[in-house]
């Protein structure tokens, strides 16, 4: 599968261009510097105008790029001792969450994530991601344990939304949301949540009631996927693109809103082009978040989450007939 | 007695105008569940719940207020609170003022105090004829300044749900005010207060998955579809028909997601019951 995306392909046909031009030079023996380093010159410009003006559209095409890094890869890349837990002890181990314990630069924490597949079948075992409410369960479970022990808690947040099943809506998808709604607004540890990919609805915000809530600089969060909004707003699914112009889902539009605190920047063309360059940026800024609320008692940091969400939304005032 | 009629003084009456504006006109009604036609006087006389087959019609917030509370009477609040545009979002602003003209409410939920067999509640009834019930900005601050005042007063809550679930045109802010209603039931049930929460027909999505899950006691009226994803979503993503039932009261009732399916006509005996039994103050009971 080719790595970029439509509106990335001027750039992929000028590199090609230019390799083919170093190739043919050394093969020849012709000397093309000038040549190159003038399409070289041409290729930065290219760059920073093609990723300099994403539209929301291309943003939302970055956050589900199939090589984007998942929460497993930057689990690893950033904590060490990780230790894997599993279960929600009552009915299954939904493995579209992922999480346990893990040290950030020597510190115990908890981390949480939504875990997409890296192929077809892994994406299957995941349900691409979208959790039931065992894996919502699981998460809570993973918190409360955080919360007793004292520890931190990390959310990364990647997923299309909750999983729309039959046995997911019998097992209570919307109480499994809603409980760890109401349950992280109640915990007295820090809890900084990472949108990573792509937020997704209630199955997004139910790892998303953070003191601090990031977002890398193309994630996307909304309440419902642009695709879902088209095909119920414009009775036309095509129009996913439309839609995400429309519902303001970048993290610019969400720093604007007051719903995320910071946008972690990503390095150029997105995340997956230099994954460990992204890990080491979203470390910095977990652990500079983590040392502001360290300072915080439990109460000051239920409180300080309880202003942040009370505040969004924007209505106005009608006079009374 | 001399005290309750200096209690009720505060009182607003909802003038019975206003009540009965948005029932439909017209003398006969069709029931859409089992075609049985009455006498839409005699409809409205058996709370708008079918004589041949029971299917409970939707009531819109003033009908069920009427229903629930003493004497139909609300102190309403925030009832001046209306939506904006915030994401000048394509075709919002004038569906707004079309869904106002329509139901004739501000937007999808009206919240107050009242009396529900004597006792004193702070109540929020949603209506599914405005937007389809959905939670935005407004739904999700009056829900819960309606919360923080339950948390304040110490006043039991009950809210009657019915919502296709968040509106889409707020976006992020829609997703937004379940976070924020559910906190605020957090400080709620920390300090140890009784919320009853009622799921009406339909209470999908933001709703469902929000505050509306989260009561002490769930009750919900029959044939009530309430879940989190719609049917056309599930059955287009396991590719089968899902059964009849699915997602009704009765199914979830039987999946071990409520506490109750309550008829209308018992509902406020229901309430009342709960009421008392968590009004109790210590005293032995009058043994007849």
């Amino acid at each position: 599968m080719s790595s970029e995306l439509p509106f990335e392909r001027p750039l992929a046909e000028l590199r090609k261009k230019i390799d083919e031009l170093k190739h043919f030079g050394a093969e020849k023996q012709i000397d093309f510097s000038d040549e190159i380093a003038r399409l070289e010159e041409r290729y930065k410009q290219l760059e920073s105008e093609v990723y300099g003006g994403m539209s929301a559209a291309q943003i939302m095409h970055m956050a589900r790029h199939h090589q984007r890094p998942t929460s497993l890869d930057y689990i690893s890349l950033i904590f060490t001792d990780f230790v894997e837990l599993h279960g929600d002890r009552v009915f299954a181990d939904d493995l579209a969450i992922v999480g346990g314990l893990a040290k950030l630069n020597g510190m115990p924490v908890t981390v949480v994530g939504h875990q997409r597949g890296k192929d077809t079948k892994d994406n299957i075992q995941r349900f691409f991601g979208s959790p039931h409410p065992e894996g919502f369960r699981k998460a809570l479970r993973f918190m409360q344990q955080a919360n007793k022990f004292g520890r931190p808690i990390i959310t990364l947040i990647d997923t299309k939304g909750a999983y729309p099943g039959d046995t997911a809506e019998e097992r209570n998808q919307s109480e499994a949301i809603a409980r760890n709604l109401l349950e992280m607004a109640n915990f007295g540890v820090p809890i900084v949540c990472v949108v990573i990919g792509e937020g997704g609805s209630g199955g997004a915000l139910a790892l998303g009631v953070g003191n601090r809530v990031l977002m890398l600089e193309n994630a996307i969060y909304s309440v419902i996927s642009p695709n879902g909004a088209a095909s119920i707003l414009w009775k036309d699914a095509s129009k996913a693109d439309q839609a995400a112009e429309a519902m303001k889902i970048t993290a610019k539009d969400l720093l604007e809103f007051g719903v995320i605190e910071e946008i972690i920047p990503e390095p150029q063309g997105g995340a997956h082009r230099d994954k460990a360059a992204q890990a080491e940026s979203i470390k910095e800024a977990l652990w500079r978040n983590l040392q502001e609320l360290g300072k915080l008692s439990p109460d000051e940091l239920r409180e300080d989450r309880y202003r942040k969400f009370r505040k969004v939304g924007r209505f106005g005032t009608a006079e009374l007939e | 007695m001399f005290k309750d009629l200096f209690q009720k003084k505060k009182y607003a009456v909802v003038p019975s105008e206003r009540t009965k504006r948005d029932i439909p006109e017209g003398l006969m009604n069709r029931c859409p569940k089992c075609g049985q036609i009455q006498l839409s006087k005699e409809l409205e006389k058996n709370l708008k719940v079918c004589s041949g087959c029971g299917h409970h019609y939707r009531l819109n917030a003033w009908e069920r207020i009427a229903m629930t509370l003493d004497e139909g009477r609300l102190f309403e609040i925030d009832e001046n609170l209306v939506s904006e545009d915030p994401l000048d979002f394509p075709g919002y602003a004038s569906k707004l003022e079309q869904q106002k003209a329509n139901s004739g409410l501000k937007d999808a939920v009206v919240t107050g105090e009242g009396e529900i067999g004597g006792f004193p509640v702070v109540i929020g009834v949603m209506s599914f004829d405005f937007f389809s019930g959905s939670m935005g900005s407004v739904v999700g601050e009056k829900v819960t300044r309606a919360i923080e005042r339950a948390t304040e007063k110490k006043l039991p809550l009950v809210l009657f749900s019915t919502s296709g679930g968040a509106r889409m045109q707020e976006s992020i802010l829609s997703l937004m005010q379940m976070a924020k209603t559910s906190a605020a039931l957090a400080k709620f049930h920390e300090q140890g207060g009784l919320f009853i929460s009622v799921f009406t027909d339909p209470t999908l999505g933001g709703v469902s998955a929000s505050f509306a899950s989260l009561g002490d006691y769930i009750l919900a009226e029959p044939g009530a579809i309430v879940g989190f994803a719609g049917r056309i979503v599930i059955e287009q993503t396991i590719r089968q028909k899902l059964p009849d039932n699915f997602q009704t009261a009765e199914f979830n009732l039987k999946h071990g997601q409520l506490d109750k399916v309550v008829p209308r006509k018992e509902m406020k005996a229901i309430l009342t019951k709960l009421l008392d039994m968590h009004a109790w103050k210590g005293e032995p009971a009058d043994v007849q």
